[in-house]
């Protein structure tokens, strides 16, 4: 059974898994499955200042989620350390080969170590990816109000126009990043 | 407390499909946006097909939650195309830079990647900051 377990499950399985969390959480308390929430009722309970934004009762609206974040992160901890897979992640041949030419040598690990570690935050790169990255990731989601799992999965699931934009969004960015700002930072 | 861990346990169930589904792997994200692999569309496409079924499913059949409350979901307003395009396109722009989204980011440093710490720190920032100028921003 572990043993099962530890290889990596193909998309049709992992896709319609991800999908029931929408149902399990509407039916569990009339919850909208959305994760980048959290960053925001992080900033009500710890760090409000006097911005109308954050006040609001987090309690009220956002402890569930918190409560789901704290769970996503011990979700990831069984998945990496119980029913960790060993080998490394079976890219397509042709991402290796584009990859290796930008200068990533490291394939074993879910990040390219060679990038995302300690030594590198510092680093103009670092700073790039992790810190200028991290930033966008926040600020994006919540001026969109939302992100991958708030607009990709809960709003085209639910047929919002809003959603679609916002995944078209996502995409044109993402597609920028990788295309043309990639070659400069690697 | 006891009310909560029914989320608790979707929670874990969401990070460990995101761990052995790979979606967390930064390599599976750039395979994505180079269009190298069917991986991670499969995914989010399957999963917006079961998600959009058990919401017709709920709406058609008045389903109630738990609590015996009717479950609605609110519509996000349309009108406003600014925010959903640019804002969009700057998480975007995080996405391909970090290589994770929100969910992923938590699960990986779960799963042991302490470095996530940073950008999650950052997105911390990065929500703070938009709540600050929120009011001079268009939307």
């Amino acid at each position: 059974m572990i043993e099962f377990l530890r290889q990596p499950w193909p998309w049709y399985v992992a896709g319609p898994l991800i999908g029931l969390i929408v149902p399990i959480l509407l039916i569990a308390g009339g919850k909208l499955f959305g994760v980048s929430a959290n960053l925001r009722h992080a900033c009500a309970a710890c760090v409000p200042g006097d911005i109308e934004f954050f006040k609001y009762d987090w309690k009220k609206s956002g402890k569930w989620n918190l409560v789901f974040v704290a769970g996503t992160i011990l979700g990831g901890f069984i998945g990496g350390w119980l029913l960790s897979n060993p080998d490394p992640i079976n890219i397509s041949a042709q991402t290796i080969t584009e990859l290796k030419a930008l200068g990533i040598s490291d394939f074993s690990g879910m990040l390219p170590s060679d990038v995302f570690n300690w030594e590198n935050v510092a680093s103009t790169q670092g700073i790039i990816l992790m810190i200028v990255g991290g930033f966008l990731v926040g600020f994006g989601a919540r001026y969109a109000g939302g992100c991958t799992s708030g607009h990709a999965i809960s709003g085209l699931a639910d047929l919002q126009l809003a959603s679609l934009l916002a995944v078209m969004g996502f995409f044109a960015g993402g597609l920028f990043i990788t295309y043309i700002i990639y070659p400069f930072i690697f | 407390m006891k009310n909560y861990i029914k989320y608790l346990l979707a929670g874990i169930f969401f990070g460990i499909v995101l761990i052995k589904s790979e979606v967390v792997s930064w390599f599976r994200i750039q395979e994505m946006f180079r269009f190298d692999s069917f991986h991670m569309y499969g995914i989010i496409g399957l999963g917006v097909v079961v998600a959009m079924i058990s919401i017709q499913v709920i709406k058609r059949k008045n389903i109630k939650d738990m609590e015996g409350n009717a479950i609605t979901i609110p519509p996000k307003d349309p009108k406003q195309v600014t925010r959903y395009i640019v804002g969009g396109t700057l998480f975007g722009f995080g996405w391909a830079l970090t290589g994770a989204c929100p969910g992923p980011l938590f699960s990986l440093a779960g799963a042991g990647y302490s470095i996530m710490i940073v950008p999650i720190l950052s997105a911390l920032a990065g929500t703070w900051v938009y709540g600050k100028i929120r009011p001079s921003l268009p939307h």
